[in-house]
């Protein structure tokens, strides 16, 4: 069969790269098997140049030999196994156990998914409690939306989303909720301590943990989220689960992406990330909705680090274009105990409107959230301008509104990492910290 | 990117089908026997030594009654139809018709149809909608004796509907539909000065920065800006005939929220649905990219057929930044030269060529026609400097500049006074004297001034405090206060508010410069300007834009009363003190 074809003919190894000269009938996205001195190694085409097939090879090169190694092509693409019994796994990059137990069994579904009709697509509604009253009560996480996280290096937003995926939940709790949890480039102390978290609130049960450590290879970094979303789509799509993923951290994802556009010589864009930098997000990205006809939906929140903390880096600009808000955490804030360091003023979820009040939450909800919004606006201002003209100039009104500020940081934003707050809660206290006002 | 070898007399823009899977792809560049190709789906599976057909025709939208109401993507592939045939996820390789070939259309021929046509020529109309009327055109390249026109009756868009004898004799049918390349802009007879105002409803446009009918538009933001919001909110509500929305590279979330919209809401001026007179062309950020860049194309190509017909059409782009981007990566792709961050050199001409498709004409048929671009762009970083922005201000006549700071502030829309700019003023001043009021100019001009006055003070506040200014520079804030809350800020949430018709529109904004000069004056006069905020006049005023324009007439007048005479009755002891 001409599927066993072994071709010894690599012609050029290059980062994670390698070129195979003289192939025949193999197919762009077609995945190839590279035998490495009896290792066998996963490639995916990724370029046809006449005879020649460019190959990203998932666990990289090194050892690669032009002489010695030798590679088949399979004729299928990239494709994961999916089933119910993914909860409880850690699974790698590729969708592979590493948990110790066996490879997940079922239908295989290419990793790429495919875009949404848009004319199928149902706008997201209805609300899914995080248990975190400054995501809850002023930037809601609406089912099917792409909510991100934006932080900067040194946050602590590993905490934060270890507390989200404990906490997340249904109002309604008959409805089949569930996680896929994708670390990207992460270390093996922070895997550790997302398992170990995991583990404590007994929420594996519900959970699919797909692991990407750092020292994983570039091109299985770029393969995760799509696995991780494939999965999803399964559960949500297929099966009738609200999933939620979450994806930590998409920099070194895009990191990735520029190592793999540099290694195959295009042309660079904005501080060196491709011209498709946007596009390719977009891929991942827009996997989050609904879908009419099928029950589930798709949340998505991936959270980025900010080099420098610098918003318009292309990063956390491009994702800003595709996603619907951004929830921002704030280093001043951290720096003055304040946990989660949220900056509510700056963050914002664009699909609020369609998920909160008394059908979602509660009646008063999106009152509740102007009004502390507002304050909270106000306050900050005049806390500048005291800052510069001395606390004096205030007026008794204005300062009470930076005392209003001051008691809002501290009891409204602040909480415990294993605080759980249900919406109630939280919007009884935005209304007890607005008393301050009174 | 596809290159293929030896396609005989390959032509530059020629559509191709490649591979198994026939995808339809675009020749792009042509180079000895190699021929580039643009393919306009995902290009997975494709293989080396596959197929390519060449088609011998351009990239083409077809034309006919069935278009509205259509949602298409890049390529004019009914969506609805593909979601019928392929389920939700849109694949490749998925083929449908453009539009409805079996559906009959009640086709009503013109009253005494003329001897001669030339090409544009109305032969009769459709009642495609309840709101708009679909005439069917000679197509614009063919002219000749018309030898036959078809009674009244049902009719599919592909039955012969008319017979014209061409100057060379030959005998050519002509049927409801057409073909017409998408990058080639439609001819009409003369292009005409823009006179009269596109009414949009969002009183901070239509009073502070119109644009014409056949104008240009550029709203750039940041995102979380609102941009999307405010285009949203304008092509509910535009005064046009029919509305072609482009949502270029955007959200999935975002086309759905508008599809549910333009389904649910209906038209001010009929009543009916606003899908009865739109098109919607929906190729979001993670469809195949080369169709984003084609979407733009055919947006304005169905907007033109519109136009041809005699009517007042409207295409919103969103966003240009999204269609910029698509071009970058496939023009890098090639493996062109980059000129400015990365974007191709003839981003440039490109952009412009896209923007000169607008205007008001005198179509093929006598009739007057409008094509009125809106886009919005997307500037990395928020920054206004970028290639993109600043190719799209040198193209465009009116830049509504969103402005992150006033989203902030829930201000909406988040357009900022002081850095947008109209340039039509001038053309279409005599319209509002003429229908509205002959104050429209002077009081838009003391609007802007005051506003810009109040940037100035609140920059000395910034530094010294309130307490720095006189009476008269905080009757000044005041003023401009009133300007932002009362009139520049409109709820599109809020149903009484959302719309602001000019009557009503311009009766909010005279009373606020009303109360502007008698509150200067009394301030001039000594009045404390305590006492004159006392008295609550701008309270009244906040509420205004909450009452209908019937219900505003009386409501002004009655307010005028008491700013002429309670504030005169505080002036009057003062008076008499120094007398």
């Amino acid at each position: 069969m001409a599927k066993s074809v072994r071709y010894r003919s690599i012609v050029s190894v290059n980062g994670p790269l390698i070129i195979v000269d003289n192939v025949q009938g193999v197919k762009l996205n077609e995945i190839a098997e590279i035998d490495v001195d009896g290792e066998t190694r996963i490639g995916q085409v990724i370029g046809i140049e006449g005879r020649a097939a460019v190959i990203q090879v998932l666990q990289g090169t090194t050892g690669v030999s032009i002489g010695r190694s030798y590679v088949r092509f399979t004729g299928d693409t990239l494709k994961v196994p999916v089933s119910e019994e993914v909860f409880g796994r850690i699974l790698n990059g590729l969708g592979n156990a590493i948990d110790g137990g066996p490879n997940v069994i079922g239908e295989k579904f290419d990793v790429n998914g495919y875009p949404i009709n848009p004319v199928t697509r149902l706008p997201p509604r209805d609300f899914i409690q995080t248990g975190i009253s400054a995501i809850d009560g002023l930037m809601s996480l609406i089912r099917g939306q792409k909510l991100p996280v934006f932080s900067g290096y040194g946050l602590p937003h590993n905490m934060m989303v270890s507390q989200v995926i404990r906490q997340a939940k249904l109002l309604r709790r008959q409805e089949p909720f569930a996680i896929v949890f994708a670390t990207l480039g992460v270390s093996s102390e922070e895997a550790s301590f997302f398992r170990m978290e995991l583990e404590r609130a007994r929420a594996l049960d519900r959970t699919v943990f797909i692991l990407n450590l750092q020292s994983d290879s570039t091109v299985e970094r770029i393969i995760a989220p799509r696995v991780a979303l494939t999965i999803a789509e399964y559960l949500a799509f297929e099966k009738d689960y609200h999933v939620l993923v979450v994806m930590s951290d998409m920099s070194n994802y895009c990191e990735a992406l520029r190592e793999l556009s540099l290694a195959r010589g295009e042309i660079p864009g904005r501080r060196g990330y491709p011209g498709y930098m946007y596009t390719d997000l977009a891929t991942i990205y827009e996997r989050a909705g609904l879908v009419s006809g099928r029950n589930g939906s798709l949340t998505q929140m991936p959270v980025l680090s900010m080099p420098d903390d610098d918003i318009t880096h292309p990063i956390p600009d491009l994702t800003g274009y595709i996603t619907e808000g951004q929830i921002v955490l704030n280093r001043n804030l951290h720096l003055a105990g304040v946990y989660p360091p949220v900056n509510v003023l700056a963050s914002l979820s664009r699909l609020m409107k369609d998920g909160v009040g008394e059908r979602y939450t509660r009646k008063d909800h999106f009152e509740i959230y102007t009004r502390l919004l507002s304050a909270y606006a106000e306050g900050s201002r005049n806390k500048e301008l005291s800052a510069i003209l001395g606390e004096e100039t205030l007026t008794s009104e204005e300062r009470k509104y930076v005392r209003f500020t001051e008691v809002f940081e501290k009891r409204f934003i602040k909480q415990g990492a294993y605080e759980e707050r249900s919406i109630d809660e939280t919007l009884n206290l935005g209304l007890e910290v607005l008393s301050v006002l009174k | 990117m596809v290159v293929a070898e030896d396609i005989p007399n390959p032509m530059m823009g020629e559509v191709v089908l490649v591979g198994e899977k026939n995808l339809i792809g675009e020749v792009n560049r042509i180079s000895g026997n190699r021929v580039f190709i643009q393919v306009y789906e995902d290009t997975g599976g494709l293989k080396y030594g596959d197929r390519v057909v060449a088609l011998g025709r351009l990239l083409s939208a077809e034309l006919g009654p069935g278009l509205l109401g259509q949602v298409y993507d890049g390529l004019q592939r009914p969506l609805e139809e593909i979601a019928k045939q392929a389920d939700s996820f849109v694949k490749a390789g998925i083929r449908t018709r453009r539009l409805d070939h079996e559906k009959k259309w009640r086709f009503i021929p013109v009253d005494n149809p003329p001897r001669k046509v030339v090409g544009g020529e109305i032969i009769g109309k459709v009642e495609e909608t309840m709101v708009v009327t679909h005439m069917i055109l000679i197509p614009p390249n063919i002219s000749g004796e018309l030898v036959y026109l078809a009674d009244e009756g049902d009719y599919t868009i592909v039955d012969q509907v008319a017979k014209i004898k061409d100057p060379q004799g030959r005998m050519l049918g002509v049927t409801m539909v057409h073909e017409w390349p998408v990058k080639t802009p439609r001819p009409f007879r003369e292009k005409l000065d823009p006179e009269e105002p596109l009414i949009t409803g969002v009183r901070i446009i239509d009073f502070m920065f119109p644009v014409a009918k056949g104008g240009t538009a550029a709203i750039p933001g940041p995102f979380g800006s609102g941009k999307t919001m405010t285009l949203q909110q304008i092509s509910k509500q535009v005064d046009a005939d029919v509305v072609i929305y482009t949502g270029c590279g955007e959200r999935g979330n975002e086309m759905a929220d508008l599809l549910e919209k333009f389904r649910s809401l209906t038209d001010l001026k009929s009543g009916r649905p606003l899908m009865e007179r739109s098109i919607i062309i929906a190729n979001t950020s993670n469809m195949p990219v080369a169709a984003r860049e084609s979407s733009i194309f055919l947006g304005v190509t169905l907007a033109e057929y519109f136009r041809d017909m005699g009517y007042n059409v409207v295409l919103i782009a969103d966003s240009i930044s999204r269609w910029a981007e698509a071009l970058r990566e496939l023009s890098s792709r090639m493996e062109e030269l980059p000129g400015e961050e990365g974007f191709p050199a003839y981003l440039a001409s490109r952009l412009q060529g896209f923007y000169s498709r607008a205007g008001k004409v005198t179509t093929l048929n006598g009739k007057t026609g409008s094509l009125t671009i809106m886009s919005a762009v997307s500037p990395p970083g928020g920054d206004f400097g970028e290639p993109v922005t600043q190719k799209t201000l040198q193209a465009v006549k009116v830049f509504w500049a969103l402005d992150s700071e006033l989203a902030y502030r829930r201000h909406f829309p988040a357009i900022n006074w002081l850095q947008s700019y109209s340039l039509y003023i001038e053309n279409i001043a005599f319209w509002w004297e003429l229908n509205v009021s002959e104050g429209w100019r002077s009081i838009r001009e003391n609007m802007l001034g005051i506003l810009r006055e109040e940037d100035e003070l609140m920059q000395i506040v910034r530094l010294m405090g309130m307490g720095a200014l006189s009476d008269r520079e905080r009757a000044i804030l005041e003023t401009s206060r009133l300007i932002r809350e009362a009139f520049l800020k409109q709820s599109a949430l809020d149903f009484k508010d959302a719309y602001s018709d000019v009557r009503k529109t311009f009766a909010i904004a005279e009373i606020i410069d009303y109360y502007r000069q008698y509150l200067l004056e009394a301030v001039s006069n000594g009045i404390p300007l305590e006492k004159a905020l006392g008295l609550n006049i701008g309270e009244e005023i906040l509420r205004l834009k909450h009452l209908s324009s019937d219900e505003l007439a009386g409501e002004t007048t009655r307010l005028k009363e008491r700013i002429i005479s309670e504030l005169s009755e505080l002036q009057r002891p003062v008076e008499a003190q120094h007398g």
